[in-house]
Formats: structure tokens, C-alpha cells, sequence
């Protein structure tokens, strides 16, 4: 198939920006569509163009790098799944396709469709772990049984990959789902109970100072998570922090 | 010169880790607190030791190429960890997974490090619920297990199919809380470009700055190695598209021995190639083969029709189906270890009988478990005679429940559904057994130089199980390496801090920073992917799962020319101080030009079949690996000395003194 993309071009930081046209042709339909970015890159090379900067690594849906806002979407139009499993054969001939940064102003870009996420890792700093070390003198793994529901609620919660598409998102760039997430896997656990309220607490003072919007419950975030996280997440830590504040 | 001393303590083998952990030198805490140490690498291993290094006391600064150390290329693990725990009751002890791994790994691993490995793994799983890792579990509300192949015990602990992730986020939440207290410097979006020695020691490193293009140098009192392996030599593998062997191949170059670089794993069970626009490949976890049956069309006429698209799989009634690992290995079945599973899937399409439209693919079919787990959900729901259909449909529900997101991937490329109709499967690069050569402190052969997980190449032999890389990653994070570096800092107490701006600094950034400055000023013909991908081709065609004399000593020459072209014709847009992953490419592009061609001497070097290493010339009469123990029962750990055609072998001579050396037999 033959395409057009309108891609969004930024030297760096400081630069305005803007929308570029570039045409590709032949593009085979089980391509996944970074590959169809690198087609376009290889060409671009070859024009001796600076070819177009994208996050991206596993290309299995799992490490959270890529991103992309794909016509008004972020991941693009098909659902539960990331920008990376997205193949051509959901596009048609002749299409014109819409490529951008997500957009948020917690999340700067740093280069053309790069986004800098590091508010994630400062949020995660603030609260995301169990105190616990790592010396392996813990307790026996069996010594606490765990309700196979809890765990199981626990694991779809930590199935987060940090990716930013619930901010990219979300009409007041909310990091909701992705704060909710983390507090949601622990505060199901027992291990994760010790320290609940001071977690959900510094996480979400983080999270506020980082710039991240309010949650008006629009629930744009869950549609649109390639993970399906749950919009329950987000009134389980609603529930933890009044919890934890009173 | 450098010697081998694998420094394995003595005494019997089960003792030797606990006895060795009494009388190594520890650093007292308030002295911890003035050694630096550098972690390169934030996947389990790194991630694991970074996190473990920093509670102990030291100053941790630990670099990834990725935005987070949430991304590293262990978050794609998907079916499990090893520990041998017995919670299941069924025979298992740390003897049994010592025993298993040293058998699947084909005898081509230090058994005093395996043994290690079994001792600590039980410790990992502690660890890991401790620190809230949403391990599955059956409704009595303790964990569950899988079985893996190559073993008969099922002491496999897993998190759905993302078990990796799990894990990995539970190192990176152990990294959080030291980054909070700030005993780790999390360098982000870094990428290490060369390791700096003074007076013989490692002293720190050279980082670009992958943002703004600037050199950094980075000095601690040691340097430790967890960059994973070197898989993408072959550009298409199941590896992160970033996955690379720079700071393996940069380290090699400055004295630490490369050791059995040809013991590569080719996975059997990933989604086939597709095109030649192809990045990588996908796999499909080998927890998948507790239920798949594997099978190609036993007529050839059969096979044709399914390559024209004449013909549907499920049209093939059950007696024109050659389950061929069933019928070959009784014992084991669909569950023998990869390199087995590899092989025969290889040895079934190169004989004409491959399905998908290029014949490189065997069917991975869940016909028979949905059936089988739907008649059995249809006596636990009290249905009486129950359809067809409701069984399949009770089937399925169990099928998705256990593996959906694998399903639903393989559906999302594919654009088939295999809960319908027979996956379809071919193997593909996967895993590096060979790495960094390490003694049993997992230092180098360069002192202050650490190497661990998937970087070394300890613990695997020529083949590794399933659901031991995380294991190992871990255990050499979390359980050894934290230990076995107290006893080199130990004389560093009073070193105080290591200054950058030194004479062996300025060199080493002076080479970095010029060959950088030759990429961007090159202005070549062909890209980086042009080069990589040439490389790959000839990797897998002669240096793949099949190797031969011929084939072999082709394969240099080819890696020589390309090479040779490469350093003339190379073209990298963009410039030095910007984000420029063309650039970054490049770099790591040229180092796997280098390692290709010391990957297939080191496979010509080896004159004999074993684990993942498969030399046609060397096979038993039905066509079974053939090793060779007498001559090769050693570790190839070799030098650099300017070029890899030049490298000089060293032989760390492997002895098994608690297991016997036979044949590995799955039948």
C-alpha cells in the first residue's frame, strides 16, 4: 500500500516544531508499523536526511519505550496493545496517517517523536517499592498465603509498562492510572500493607509536583491502555489515600 | 600474560559456596562508604546487583541506554524462574536442578558455579514475594509451578507470561528505594563506550550521553558488566532492537577474555520471518510446549499443498500428522531442551515437509489440550454429555487463562487465530550461552572487572534450560556478586576517590571520541541496518543452527570483507551532539562485526557437536549430536591481541567430579 504521513519534526528542546509530509510506497500490510518507520528511515538516509528519532527497544509489546500519538491516538487505533504490535494491515491504501509525540507537559519532547518520561521514574522514587532488602533472608515464599483473587488483582495492576499512553491520553494529562497501578499491586499484597499509607501518599505528592493534571474520570486512560489496566485501580488508591490522610 | 585461575574453591562441591562465604574478606561498613562502584547494565543482573550494592553501603552509579531501567530487555522473559523449592513435592532438591542444568547445558559449564546457582535459588523466590512480586498461585493461595523442558520436575515459578517483567520491576523497585536515598546515580539514556584501566585495574568508564552527544567519564573503585548477550549479531533475534555487545566486545579489546562466544541458543518456538523488511523476531514462550503439540504433514505432498495455501492444517486428519518430537524422544516429547527441539524442527523442513508459505515453519497445535482440559472443566461443572462445542469452549476459556497474552500476540502478527487453527513456529535466535569469560568471583580476567547474567558465560554450558536466565541474572545480582567483590575491595579501603583527569582517561576518551568524530565525517553509501543486516544473513546461514568446515572458513572471510567495506562505505547522518541513534548503531554495529567473525573461528575451533554448537561433521549415526569429551571438555576463552583472526585460545579444562560425563539422551 501507498501512504502519507504527517510527522511531527523537532530539532530538540528548544525548537517550535512542526508537521512534515513524507509519502511511502509498497508498504506490505504484515508489516508492524516501526517497521514501516524504519522503511521510511532507510529512505531518508539514503536522501542524506537526518532520518526521524523514535523511541523504541523490545518490539514485543512488553519494555513500555515506544509511544506515538497515531491519528489523535495514542498506540494508534487497534486496542490493547502498543505502538510497536500495531500492523499496517489496520491501515488502507492511499491513507493518510497523522504521527506525533504524546503530548503533556510532564512529558518534554526531547527530539522529534522522543518524549522525556523521567516524571515516571521521580514518582516510582517516591514511594514505589517495599522496604525490604535484598539479602534473601526473608522469610519462606509459601509462609504467607495469599488469596489466589488478590494475587491475581495484584498482577493485572502490575501489568503497568509505564509507557504514558494514559497521560498521552487524557484530556488534563492525568498520571493517574499509571500511580494507581503501582499502589494498586502492592496495596493488595500483604507484604505491601506496612507501608500503604506513606506509599500512596509521596507517590501522589510526587505525582502533583511533577505537573500531571487532575482525574476527571473521563476514562480515556483505560481505553486506551495497551495494557487494559483498570479504571478500579484508580478508585482503589482514591480509597487508600483517604485511607491514609484521615 | 593473563592465566586462567578459575579461583573454585576446594572441598565437596556442596559446601564449597558456604565455606568460601565464611573466609572471604569482607569492608566493614563505614569503608563501604568510600568505594565507588559502576553498574553497567539495569536488567536483572545489573539491576539486581546495583540495588543489592547500594544496601550494602557503596556508592552505586549504574548506566542505562534505555529512558528507565524498567525497560531493559529482561522485562521480555515471559515463561519463568527456576528454583528447586519441591513445593510440589515431586522429587526436586538442589542436586536435581545442579544435575539438570549441568546435563542440558550438554557438560560444557563449571559445575562448582551450577551447584551455586542451586543452592541460591530458593533464596530468589524468597526474595522476590518479600518484595511484592504477583507471583501465580492456586486457590489454596500458594504458589503455583509449570514444568519447563528438559527436566521431569515442574519447579517453575511464574507471573501469567510476563514473568521477566515481574521480576525485573521487583529489582527496579529495590533500585528505586536506594535511587531515593541516593546511593544509586541512575544514569539514564547512557550508553558505555569503553572501560578505562590504571595500573591494570578497571577504573572506570567513558558514557555518551545519548541526549545531548556528550562524553562523560565516570570513575569508581570497580566496574561491573551486565549489558545481556550478544544474540543481534545475527540482526534478526528475539532481543531488544537495542540489545548490543558493545560493552562486552570494548572490555574484550581491553584484556578480559571472550569465552565460547559460538554457543548460541536457537529458540525453537518464535513467530516465523514474514519479509525482508523484517526487525525482529517474536517469541512464543516454551511454557507454550506444556500443551502444544508439534507436528509437520507426514506426506510431502501434504506439506506442498500447505505451502501453496492449498491446503488448511486442521483438514489433516490425526494419521497424516508426524508429531515428530513424540515419536523421536518418548521420554521427553515436545518437552526436550531447545537445542533438541531446534534441530529437529530444522531437520523436518530442510527435508521438504515445513509449512507457511516459505516452508520454514512447524505446526504448534492446542487442539488436544483444549479438548482435554474442557472434558475435564465439563466433570468439575457437573455437565453431563456435554457438545462438542461446549467442550471446546470450557477448553479454551483454561488455554486463555494460561496463556491469552501470548495468544493474543501471536494473533496480533499473525492474523490468525490459533485457538482455531495450529500455530505456526520456527526457531530464531534467542539466547548467548557464550560471554565475558569470569572465575568463580564472576570477575574477569582483568582485575576490579566484573561480568554477570547473560554477559558472562558461566553457567549454561552450550545450552541453556528454560527458565534459567532469570535465575542466573538474579542470583548473580542479588546472592553472589554482592559477596564475591567485598573480597577484591577489601585492599581498596584506603584508594580513596579515583581521579578522571588522568593520562589513561584522555586516551580513552581521545580513541571513543574519534570514532564517533569518523562515523559522522565518513558521508559512505550504505546505512548501518545495510551492514548489519549482511552480517546476520551470513550469520545464520553458515554460523547458525547448523555449522560446517566449509561453511565456516566462508563465513570469516565474508565477515572480513564486510568489514573492510563497512569502515570505507559507512554512512551516519546527523551530527555528534544531538540524539542520534543512526550514531549509536553504528558503534554497536561495528563491535558485532568483530565478534562475528571470532563467533565462527571459535565454531571452527570446535571440532564437535554439543548443546546449542551443532557441526555436521560431527554426528552419530541417527543424527544426534555427537560430543567429543576427550578433546573438548573445556572452556575456549580467548585473547584479543588487535584482531579477532588473531585471537589467542586459552583452555580452562572443565572437570566433573560429581557428575558423570555420558551422553545426554531425551528418548
Amino acid at each position: 500500500m501507498d501512504l502519507t504521513l504527517k510527522i511531527w519534526r523537532q530539532k530538540g528542546p528548544q525548537d517550535k516544531g512542526q508537521m512534515v509530509e513524507y509519502k511511502v510506497t509498497d508498504i506490505s500490510e504484515h508489516m508492524s508499523f516501526l517497521e514501516m518507520m524504519d522503511v521510511l528511515n532507510e529512505s531518508l538516509v539514503a536522501k542524506n536526511e537526518v532520518p526521524i528519532a523514535f523511541d523504541h527497544d523490545c518490539r514485543e509489546g512488553i519494555c513500555g519505550m515506544c509511544s506515538l500519538h497515531i491519528n489523535g491516538e495514542p498506540h494508534g487505533p487497534d486496542r490493547g496493545i502498543t505502538t510497536c504490535q500495531l500492523h499496517m494491515r489496520t491501515f488502507k491504501d492511499g491513507d493518510t496517517i497523522y504521527i506525533e509525540p504524546f503530548r503533556a507537559k510532564a512529558f518534554p519532547v526531547i527530539k522529534d517523536l522522543v518524549v522525556d518520561r523521567t516524571a515516571f521514574e521521580r514518582i516510582q522514587q517516591a514511594g514505589g517499592y517495599i522496604s525490604v532488602n535484598t539479602s534473601g533472608n526473608t522469610q519462606d515464599a509459601n509462609a504467607i498465603p495469599i488469596s489466589k483473587h488478590n494475587a491475581d488483582l495484584s498482577m493485572d495492576a502490575a501489568a503497568c509498562i509505564g509507557c504514558g499512553a494514559c497521560v498521552a491520553s487524557c484530556k488534563n494529562s492525568s498520571a493517574m492510572l499509571f500511580v494507581s497501578a503501582k499502589v494498586s499491586q502492592y496495596a493488595l499484597l500483604p507484604q505491601g500493607k506496612i507501608e500503604a499509607k506513606d506509599r500512596v501518599k509521596n507517590m501522589v505528592a510526587q505525582m502533583d509536583l511533577e505537573g500531571f493534571g487532575n482525574c476527571t474520570n473521563t476514562g480515556a486512560c483505560e481505553v486506551e491502555c495497551p495494557k487494559s489496566i483498570s479504571l478500579e485501580n484508580i478508585a482503589r488508591m482514591n480509597r487508600e489515600y483517604l485511607k491514609a490522610s484521615i | 600474560m593473563t592465566t586462567l585461575n578459575s579461583r573454585v574453591p576446594e572441598g565437596p562441591i556442596k559446601d564449597k559456596w558456604t565455606t568460601y562465604k565464611d573466609k572471604i574478606n569482607l569492608v566493614n561498613p563505614a569503608n563501604k562508604r568510600n568505594i565507588d562502584i559502576i553498574v553497567v547494565g539495569t536488567g536483572l543482573a545489573g539491576g539486581s546487583a546495583a540495588a543489592t550494592l547500594a544496601e550494602l553501603g557503596y556508592n552505586v552509579k549504574a548506566f542505562a541506554y534505555q529512558d528507565s531501567p524498567r525497560r531493559a530487555h529482561s522485562i521480555a522473559a515471559q515463561g519463568g524462574i527456576n528454583a528447586s523449592k519441591n513445593y510440589m513435592g515431586d522429587g526436586d532438591s538442589n542436586y536435581r536442578l545442579f544435575y539438570d542444568t549441568v546435563k542440558g547445558g550438554d557438560y560444557r559449564s563449571r559445575e562448582a558455579n551450577v551447584h551455586r546457582l542451586a543452592e541460591v535459588s530458593g533464596n530468589i523466590i524468597d526474595q522476590c514475594v518479600a518484595q511484592g512480586v504477583p507471583f501465580a498461585r492456586d486457590y489454596g493461595g500458594l504458589l503455583d509451578n509449570r514444568s519447563f523442558g528438559g527436566v521431569l520436575v515442574s519447579r517453575t515459578f511464574y507471573a501469567k507470561g510476563q514473568t521477566g517483567q515481574q521480576l525485573l520491576l521487583g529489582a527496579y523497585s529495590a533500585m528505586n528505594r536506594q535511587i531515593a536515598r541516593g546511593k544509586i546515580e541512575m544514569f539514564n539514556r547512557h550508553e558505555m563506550l569503553d572501560v578505562v584501566k590504571i595500573d591494570g585495574k578497571a577504573r572506570g568508564i567513558i558514557a555518551r550521553n545519548l541526549v545531548t552527544g556528550e562524553l562523560e567519564r565516570h570513575s569508581a573503585h570497580a566496574v561491573v558488566i551486565a549489558t545481556g548477550g550478544y544474540g543481534n549479531v545475527y540482526f534478526l533475534s528475539t532481543n531488544a532492537m537495542g540489545s548490543n555487545v558493545t560493552a562486552s566486545w570494548k572490555i574484550h579489546k581491553r584484556g578480559a577474555f571472550f569465552a565460547n562466544p559460538c554457543f548460541t541458543q536457537i529458540h525453537p518456538t518464535c513467530i516465523p520471518r514474514s519479509g525482508d523488511y523484517q526487525s525482529k523476531l517474536t517469541l512464543m514462550s516454551e511454557s507454550l510446549r506444556n500443551d502444544g503439540r508439534i507436528w509437520v504433514p507426514a506426506k510431502l505432498e501434504d506439506a506442498k499443498a500447505i505451502q501453496e495455501g492449498k491446503l488448511k492444517p486442521t483438514a489433516i486428519p490425526e494419521e497424516d500428522r508426524d508429531y515428530y518430537l513424540e515419536r523421536r524422544y518418548p521420554a521427553f516429547g515436545n518437552l526436550v531442551p531447545r537445542d533438541v527441539a531446534s534441530r529437529a524442527a530444522k531437520e523436518r523442513c530442510d527435508a521438504g515437509y515445513g509449512v507457511n508459505a516459505t516452508g520454514e515453519a512447524v505446526y504448534l497445535d492446542f487442539a488436544a489440550a483444549i479438548h482435554r482440559y474442557g472434558s475435564e472443566q465439563a466433570k468439575i461443572h457437573g455437565i453431563k454429555n456435554p457438545s462438542e462445542e461446549k467442550i471446546i469452549e470450557l477448553g479454551e476459556g483454561i488455554i486463555e487463562a494460561k496463556y491469552g497474552n501470548l495468544f493474543q500476540m501471536y494473533e496480533k502478527i499473525v492474523d490468525e487465530n490459533p485457538y482455531k487453527t495450529p500455530m505456526m513456529i520456527y526457531p530464531a535466535t534467542h539466547y548467548t550461552m557464550g560471554g565475558v569469560w569470569v572465575d568463580y568471583n564472576l570477575m574477569t580476567t582483568v582485575p576490579g572487572l566484573y561480568c554477570i547474567g547473560e554477559a558472562n558465560f558461566s553457567d549454561h554450558g552450550a545450552n541453556r534450560l528454560g527458565a534459567s536466565a532469570l535465575m542466573q541474572g538474579l542470583a548473580d545480582g542479588y546472592f553472589v556478586l554482592p559477596y564475591t567483590i567485598g573480597d577484591y575491595l577489601a585492599d581498596d579501603i584506603r584508594t580513596g576517590k579515583i581521579s578522571t583527569d588522568s593520562p589513561e582517561f584522555d586516551e580513552v576518551e581521545k580513541s571513543v571520541k574519534d570514532q564517533l568524530e569518523f562515523f559522522v565525517n565518513n558521508e559512505g553509501t550504505h546505512s548501518v541496518d545495510y551492514y548489519h543486516k549482511k552480517l546476520g544473513l551470513i550469520m545464520w546461514n553458515k554460523v547458525g543452527m547448523s555449522r560446517n568446515e566449509k561453511g565456516l572458513k566462508e563465513a570469516i572471510k565474508e565477515i572480513q570483507e564486510i568489514r573492510e567495506d563497512f569502515w570505507k562505505n559507512v554512512k551516519v547522518p546527523g551530527s555528534l551532539n544531538e540524539l542520534n541513534p543512526e550514531l549509536e548503531k553504528a558503534g554497536r554495529v561495528a563491535d558485532f562485526l568483530e565478534l562475528g567473525e571470532l563467533f565462527a573461528k571459535d565454531a571452527l575451533d570446535r571440532e564437535e557437536s554439543c548443546g546449542g554448537h551443532f557441526r555436521e561433521e560431527h554426528v552419530t549415526e541417527d543424527g544426534e549430536a555427537k560430543r567429543d569429551d576427550k578433546n573438548y571438555a573445556y572452556v575456549a576463552a580467548w585473547e584479543y591481541t588487535g584482531k579477532p583472526s588473531e585471537a589467542i585460545l586459552h583452555k580452562e579444562q572443565l572437570e566433573f567430579k560429581d557428575i558423570e560425563l555420558k551422553t545426554r539422551s531425551y528418548k
